[in-house]
C-alpha cells in the first residue's frame, strides 16, 4: 500500500515530464517528416548543434535560466546557423553536405566554448545548463511543458496552414515555382518551423541526439502508409511514444540520460517498422517474393509442358 | 511587317549562364500562337534551360522573355507546365488524384483546399490521358508512361493557353507515346500552343509542325518543312549526325 502511494506521489513529475515529452515528440516527428521527405534529415542535425551557443549567450546576456530565453537564444542560433547554411550553397561552390557540416561543427564547437567559460566562472546559477548537450527530462517543470505546448501548437498550425503549399514544395518544387508559390520563403518557413521542433526538445532531448527525434518517426511512419496526411499523423504519433517511453525510463532509473534513452525506444519503433510494416516491410516483402518465385515457377512449368506437348 | 499578331511567346537576347559558363547564348525566339514546336539539340544543349527561363525558374543573365506580350509572372494562370518525369521522388506518400489536382493549386490561390470540382477537374483530365482507372494508385506503382501521362493530366488542369512540356516522351511505352501525341495534336487543334523539348530526330516530322534547333545558341527555328534541314542538324549536332537518313 506505501508503495502505491509513493508511486501516486511520483506520479506527478513524471505526469508532467511524460506530457512534455508526447508534446515534443509529436511536434518534431510531426515536422521531422517533410525534412525526411525532402532529404534533408541531416539538417536537423546541423540546426540542434548550431543552438547550442544560443542557450549560453542568452544565458550570459540575461543571467536566466528561463526556458523562454534560453529556447528563444537556441531559435534565433539555429535559424542564423540555418540561414548561413543556405547562403553557403547559393553563394558560394561549396556542396550542400560540406556547408552543413562546417557550420554543424563550427557553431557546436563555438558552444562548447562558450558553456566551458561560463562553467569557469564559477557561477552558481549555471549549473543544468549542460543538460542541453545530452538531455536531462527530469528536470522538465510545468512551465516548459506550457512552453512546448505553446510554441509546438503554433508551428502545428502553420504547417496546416500552409499544408497544401509545403506539400507542393517538397514534392515538385520546380512545378511549385512555375505556377508562383515563393519558393524561397516557403523554404524559410519550414526551416524555421524545423527549428522550433527542435529548440523545444533540446532541453529533454539534448543538441546531440535531438535530430533523431525529427527523422525516426518519420522513417517509421513512412513504411505503413502512402498517405501523406497519414504519414505526418503517425510520426507524431511515434514521435509522442518514443518520447513518453523514453522519459518514463530515464526518469524512473536513476540519472540516465534522457536524450540516448528516447533516440533508442524511437529505434525500437524504426526497427520493427521495417522489418513489419505492410507492403513495405521486410518480411512481407520476404513473403511476397517467395509467392512470386513459387507462382514464376507453376507457371514456367506450365509453359514447358505446353511446348512439350506442341513438339510430340 | 508581320507585326499585327501576339506572338504566343517571344524570347529575345537570352542569356543564361550557371557559374561562369555560358548554357544559353542569345536566344531570340517566336513562337506564333497555336503551333506545335519541338526544341531539340544534343545534350547539353540548354533545352530543359530554355524551358525554365521562359519559367522563370532561372534567373537569365540578359535577355527578355514574353508570353502574350506579356512578362510570365502576370501570365502564369495561361501556362501549363510538364517538368521532366525524373525531377521528382516518385516515392512520395501521394496518389495520383492528388498529384493532378496539384495542377489547380495555382489558381485556387493561398491556403484553400481543393474540393469536389478540383476533383472532378483532375477526373476529367486523368480520363483524357486514358488514366481513369489508376485515381487512388501509390505514385511509386506507376510504370515510367504512367507517370507521364499523370503528368500530363495535371498539366490539363491547369486549363493552360500556353504549354511548355520538358521530354514528354522520355523514356515511355509506344502505347503511351501515341496517347501523347494525340493529345499535343488535339491542344493544338484547341488553338493552344505547345513547346516540347525533344529528343527524337526521327519521329520531329510526324509529330510537330515547328521546331526550333539549339546547340546553347540558336540554330535555327520555324516551320519544320523548312528548318529540319540537314545543313541545320549538321550544324546543330556537329558531325555527330552520321545515322540521319536524308529522304529527300
Amino acid at each position: 500500500m506505501e508503495n502505491l502511494s509513493t508511486l501516486i506521489h511520483l506520479d506527478y513529475t513524471l505526469m508532467i515530464v511524460g506530457i512534455g515529452a508526447a508534446l515534443l515528440g509529436s511536434v518534431s516527428g510531426a515536422l521531422g517528416t517533410y525534412a525526411v521527405l525532402r532529404r534533408q534529415s541531416l539538417l536537423g542535425d546541423a540546426i540542434s548543434h548550431a543552438a547550442l551557443p544560443g542557450i549560453a549567450i542568452a544565458f550570459l546576456l540575461t543571467g536566466s535560466k528561463t526556458p523562454l530565453i534560453l529556447v528563444l537564444g537556441a531559435a534565433i542560433a539555429g535559424w542564423l546557423g540555418t540561414l548561413l547554411i543556405m547562403s553557403i550553397v547559393r553563394l558560394t561552390r561549396i556542396k550542400y553536405d560540406s556547408a552543413l557540416a562546417i557550420v554543424l561543427s563550427t557553431f557546436f564547437g563555438f558552444g562548447l566554448v562558450l558553456h566551458t567559460l561560463i562553467q569557469r566562472t564559477g557561477n552558481a546559477n549555471q549549473a543544468g545548463l549542460d543538460t542541453f548537450l545530452f538531455g536531462q527530462a527530469a528536470t522538465i517543470l510545468a512551465r516548459d511543458v506550457l512552453t512546448i505546448g505553446i510554441l509546438g501548437g503554433i508551428a502545428l498550425i502553420v504547417m496546416l496552414i500552409f499544408w497544401k503549399e509545403l506539400k507542393l514544395l517538397v514534392f515538385d518544387e520546380g512545378f511549385a515555382a512555375s505556377i508562383g508559390l515563393p519558393i524561397r520563403a516557403l523554404d524559410i518557413l519550414l526551416t524555421s518551423l524545423l527549428v522550433i521542433a527542435i529548440v523545444l526538445g533540446l532541453q529533454a532531448v539534448g543538441a546531440v541526439l535531438m535530430s533523431a527525434m525529427l527523422v525516426a518517426p518519420a522513417v517509421a511512419a513512412r513504411q505503413w502508409t502512402n498517405r501523406l496526411r497519414l504519414m505526418v499523423f503517425l510520426a507524431a504519433c511515434f514521435g509522442a511514444l518514443a518520447g513518453v517511453s523514453g522519459t518514463i525510463i530515464s526518469s524512473t532509473m536513476s540519472r540516465i540520460p534522457t536524450g540516448p534513452t528516447i533516440v533508442l525506444c524511437a529505434t525500437v519503433v524504426v526497427g520493427l517498422s521495417i522489418a513489419f510494416a505492410p507492403n513495405r516491410g521486410l518480411v512481407w516483402n520476404r513473403i511476397r517474393q517467395q509467392r512470386h518465385r513459387h507462382g514464376l515457377k507453376t507457371a514456367a512449368d506450365g509453359l514447358l509442358k505446353q511446348s512439350q506437348q506442341r513438339s510430340e | 511587317m508581320e507585326a499585327a499578331e501576339p506572338k504566343a511567346i517571344e524570347v529575345t537576347d537570352l542569356t543564361v549562364a550557371y557559374q561562369d559558363k555560358p548554357v544559353l547564348w542569345d536566344i531570340d525566339l517566336d513562337v506564333p500562337p497555336g503551333v506545335l514546336l519541338s526544341i531539340v539539340g544534343p545534350n547539353g544543349a540548354g533545352k530543359t534551360t530554355l524551358i525554365k527561363a521562359i519559367l522563370g525558374l532561372v534567373r537569365p543573365a540578359a535577355g527578355n522573355v514574353l508570353i502574350y506580350n506579356k512578362p510570365y509572372e502576370v501570365q502564369r494562370r495561361i501556362v501549363g507546365y510538364v517538368p521532366q518525369r525524373g525531377s521528382v521522388d516518385w516515392d512520395f506518400p501521394t496518389n495520383v488524384l492528388d498529384v493532378v489536382m496539384m495542377g489547380r493549386y495555382g489558381a485556387l490561390g493561398w491556403v484553400r483546399r481543393p474540393g469536389k470540382s478540383e476533383r472532378e477537374l483532375a477526373m476529367q483530365a486523368l480520363e483524357k490521358v486514358g488514366m481513369e482507372a489508376y485515381t487512388t494508385r501509390q505514385i511509386s506503382q506507376l510504370s515510367g508512361g504512367q507517370q507521364q501521362r499523370v503528368f500530363l493530366a495535371r498539366a490539363l488542369v491547369q486549363d493552360a493557353t500556353v504549354y511548355l512540356m520538358d521530354e514528354p516522351f522520355q523514356g515511355v511505352d509506344a502505347t503511351t507515346e501515341r496517347a501523347i501525341v494525340t493529345l499535343l495534336q488535339e491542344l493544338r487543334a484547341n488553338g493552344k500552343t505547345v513547346v516540347v523539348v525533344h529528343h527524337d530526330l526521327q519521329t520531329v516530322t510526324d509529330y510537330f509542325d515547328w521546331v526550333m534547333l539549339l546547340n546553347i545558341r540558336r540554330i535555327a527555328s520555324g516551320p519544320v518543312n523548312e528548318t529540319f534541314t540537314p545543313d541545320n542538324l549538321r550544324e546543330t549536332y556537329g558531325g555527330r549526325l552520321a545515322f540521319m537518313k536524308t529522304d529527300k
